[in-house]
């Protein structure tokens, strides 16, 4: 480095943000980034979500209505394509920006240039993605899982879909690294390993987990493409080529995504309870060692995905305990966020709403996980409508409340103004009572017998049907109250403290409310 | 005054009598309007018990496994309750101060761990059953089609293809005006029906020759993939003659919710020669 340099930086130290449209996309700033993550979630969760309401509005009533079967798979497709890597991941990675550097005493993520490049990524990989729509053929609709041979019976889009993957992939692991580095590197004074906050150790888990399993993802769909494009045969049984490969290759890469979603938003529930408890985590070595024995089991229980593929009984066996096994751990942590509550005193604010809301329902769908890794019983479940409640009950009522839970935890801390807590009660109850109008009735479509991924069905499913549709309509609009509370909270309001809730313990609460631009340039002591 | 009390009785009888019919009729209205309701759509809640020792054999430990987890769920429920209403904050209660207790860990950690392996035994019993395709008397080979099914009667130099029935065909078709409530068994019917002996144990090769495809009767507890290149097998047997419903579980491209299965069980003597006149005829 040039001494130039070294003024030109010294110039910079009191900077603030840049103004206009520039600002967002040169950002180097972790808030800032965190900001444009989260805003992107926030519509992809639209996008998506209005997807989902193309699904229940067509499975409202026996026939078809709307749209064509093809169309139908595209959407169920893109639906989950969106929710997963455009919504749900994205989200937390914006939660992972502004918060690590700030719970760790860090000035901000150790790598800000490829923090902007993995940002910038995604809006062009998802308008890609959702480009493939208009393109001859369609977009993808052989399913998120993207089997082949279904998956190579694709219209034009198809390499435009893998492409888009790519680079979501891509995004992931810049993102990932950068996390990795900042919690190792770029700890305060004092910080060590096992004081560092929850949210900071499951992030650190999941951005391991993300390293290892998203280059497997981007392994398989480029075997896809070099099947679709270049004469290879790898899934083409045909040619010698093997299909099931494909779906080890595919789960080997999406059980432990599962767990790149949940970790996170274990994460911010291990933040939010004991705030509102007003005493310590309860068990916090436990904790770590919980998290970082999903990790290391998220590895092993792949094929619990594929039990009517036709495993060895073997096989079988081994997947079915490595699975029961992921049980303990995740009741551990159940039972220690309910230890945080007790004998605290608990007050129910919209963090906290959510974060019991998630507590409840993420149970639920996890006693449906338990009972579906018993492979008899598999047997029965997979690809019905009980899987589909099942998924949904975690990354809904679990992930995506964490998700919520957290917006409202930190929400002062960005904008420096309280959101309207009575409003905020409302999404919750809304969202709450929609919710599992929506995915309850689906456990009972499922072992009545109705499969998943269907436009049109026998006609003993059309109550249930009908219910989940209602539920569906309900919880999507309760979350436009959301959009209207974060923009009303952006805007103006009551002044938050630093502090915002009642002696909460962090690092992030000792700076002023809304963050200045630069925190912790000269890192603070940690006792 | 004799008069009035026989009048009344009668009144009273009368009365009775009347508001005694009113109410039969208003039970057997009920009652019929239930089994109206019944008729059009159940809301089912729960796995059937099926007709096969795999599908009873998966329902009961189905029906185990789903009131343990009960159990457990009421339990954490209800403490976690518990929690929310009693550990309110209140004027003048601190929080308590104790963060962990290595003893109440330990055992919450052991607790989980010992109601899996409770639970992996009977699985596996269950499971290895099922796998034990040995002392069969008839194979059938089923093949994927997008999108229908071709049943072959191995060594028996007979086969077909089966697809969805005409009338559900018409029905489904986008704004086709065709009530598919007027249609039966919408979308559960085929043109030709697997036909099978009952009481004899069946053994099952699958594969596909385009995409993946799964073979499932929820009644049988069978739910098998039909992937190209790949010849997967199982088992099972029927003892009550009946139609048995069911439909592809595995995602197939367009008409993936259009290719149902329909398996007829007839006696064993019926099947021989039904078997005979296909062959022949």
């Amino acid at each position: 480095m040039s001494v130039a340099t070294h003024d030109h930086s010294d110039e910079h130290d009191a900077h603030g943000p840049e103004k206009g449209l520039m600002r967002w996309i040169r950002t180097t700033n972790h808030k800032d980034i965190g900001t444009l993550y989260l805003l992107f979630a926030l519509v992809m969760l639209f996008v998506g979500g209005l997807m989902a309401l193309v699904i229940r509005a067509e499975l409202f009533q026996p026939g078809i209505q709307f749209v064509n079967p093809d169309f139908f798979n595209q959407m169920t497709t893109m639906h989950a394509l969106i929710m997963v890597f455009g919504m749900i991941m994205p989200a937390f990675a914006g939660f992972a920006n502004w918060m690590i550097p700030m719970m760790i005493g860090a000035p901000d993520m150790a790598l800000p240039r490829m923090n902007n490049w993995s940002f910038w990524l995604l809006p062009f990989a998802g308008a890609m993605l959702l480009a493939t729509l208009l393109m001859p053929g369609g977009g993808p609709a052989s399913g998120w899982t993207l089997y082949p041979p279904l998956s190579l019976q694709a219209g034009d889009g198809f390499p435009f879909t893998i492409f888009s993957i790519h680079l979501l992939g891509i995004s992931s692991i810049m993102a990932s690294i950068n996390i990795i580095v900042t919690i190792l590197n770029m700890r305060a004074p004092g910080m060590t390993l096992m004081k560092m906050p929850m949210f900071v150790w499951t992030w650190l888990v999941t951005a391991y987990l993300l390293i290892g399993a998203m280059p497997v993802l981007a392994g398989g769909v480029t075997m896809l493409l070099t099947d679709q494009f270049f004469g290879t045969s790898f899934f083409q049984a045909a040619g010698g080529g093997d299909p099931v490969l494909f779906q080890h290759i595919f789960w080997f890469f999406g059980h432990p995504e599962v767990y790149i979603i949940i970790l996170p938003a274990f994460g911010i529930v291990s933040q939010i309870i004991p705030t509102f408890s007003r005493k310590r985590l309860f068990g916090y070595d436990s904790m770590v060692y919980a998290t970082a024995s999903i990790g290391f089991l998220s590895y092993i229980v792949w094929a619990h995905h594929m039990f009517t593929v036709g495993m060895p009984l073997a096989g079988e066996l081994f997947f079915m305990m490595t699975t029961m096994l992921i049980a303990v751990p995740t009741a551990v942590k159940v039972f220690n966020w309910i230890s945080t509550m007790w004998r605290g005193s608990l007050t129910f604010e919209t963090p906290m709403l959510f974060a019991i809301g998630f507590l409840f329902m993420f149970s639920i769908g996890g006693f449906t996980g338990l009972m579906m890794a018993i492979v008899p019983l598999d047997f029965q479940y997979h690809d019905t409508y009980f899987i589909v409640a099942h998924f949904h009950y975690v990354l809904v009522p679990g992930a995506l409340f964490a998700a919520l839970g957290g917006a409202y935890y930190w929400l002062p801390k960005w904008t420096g103004h309280m959101y309207d807590e009575t409003l905020g009660k409302w999404h919750f109850w809304l969202s709450t009572i929609f919710v599992n109008l929506l995915f309850f009735p689906q456990h009972f479509l499922g072992l009545a017998g109705m499969p998943r991924r269907i436009p049109d069905y026998a006609t003993q499913f059309t109550d249930w049907n009908l219910v989940s549709s209602i539920g569906a309509f309900g919880f999507g609009f309760a979350q436009l109250l959301f959009v209207w509370i974060v923009v009303q909270c952006a805007r103006g309001g009551q002044k938050a403290t630093s502090q915002v809730w009642d002696h909460p313990e962090g690092l992030e609460w000792t700076v002023p409310s809304p963050a200045p631009y630069h925190t912790f340039e000269e890192a603070p002591l940690v006792k | 005054m004799r008069i009035a009390m026989l009048l009344g009785s009668r009144l009273g009888v009368e009365l009775m009598l009347s508001l005694g019919k009113s109410a039969l009729r208003a039970l057997a209205a009920a009652a019929g309007l239930f089994a109206y309701a019944h008729a059009h759509a159940d809301w089912a809640t729960n796995l059937p018990r099926g007709v096969t020792e795999i599908s009873s054999r998966i329902y009961d430990l189905h029906m185990l496994v789903l009131g343990i987890v009960t159990v457990i769920g009421v339990l954490v429920f209800a403490v976690l309750t518990y929690a929310l209403i009693a550990f309110r904050k209140k004027p003048g209660v601190a929080s308590a101060t104790w963060d962990h207790s290595n003893l109440a860990e330990f055992i919450w950690t052991v607790i989980p761990f010992f109601v899996m392996v409770g639970l992996a035994i009977p699985a596996a019993q269950a499971l290895i059953l099922i796998e034990d395709t040995s002392g069969s008397e008839l194979t059938v080979k089923i093949t994927g089609y997008q999108w229908k099914w071709q049943y072959e009667y191995v060594g028996k130099n007979y086969s077909f293809y089966s697809t969805l029935g005409r009338e559900s065909n018409v029905a489904r078709q986008k704004n086709s005006g065709r009530d598919p409530y007027a249609v039966d068994n919408y979308l559960l019917e085929v043109d030709r029906p697997l036909v099978l002996p009952a009481g004899v144990k069946i053994r099952y090769l699958i594969t596909s020759n385009d995409v993946n495809h799964a073979w499932w009767v929820p009644d049988f507890g069978v739910k098998r993939d039909a992937i190209p290149g790949y010849m997967n097998e199982g088992w099972f047997q029927v003892d009550r003659p009946g139609t048995y419903r069911g439909q592809c579980a595995e995602l197939c491209g367009k008409d993936h919710g259009f290719m149902p299965i329909v398996v007829e069980v007839i006696p064993e003597s019926e099947f021989d020669a039904w078997l005979r006149q296909q062959v022949t005829g």
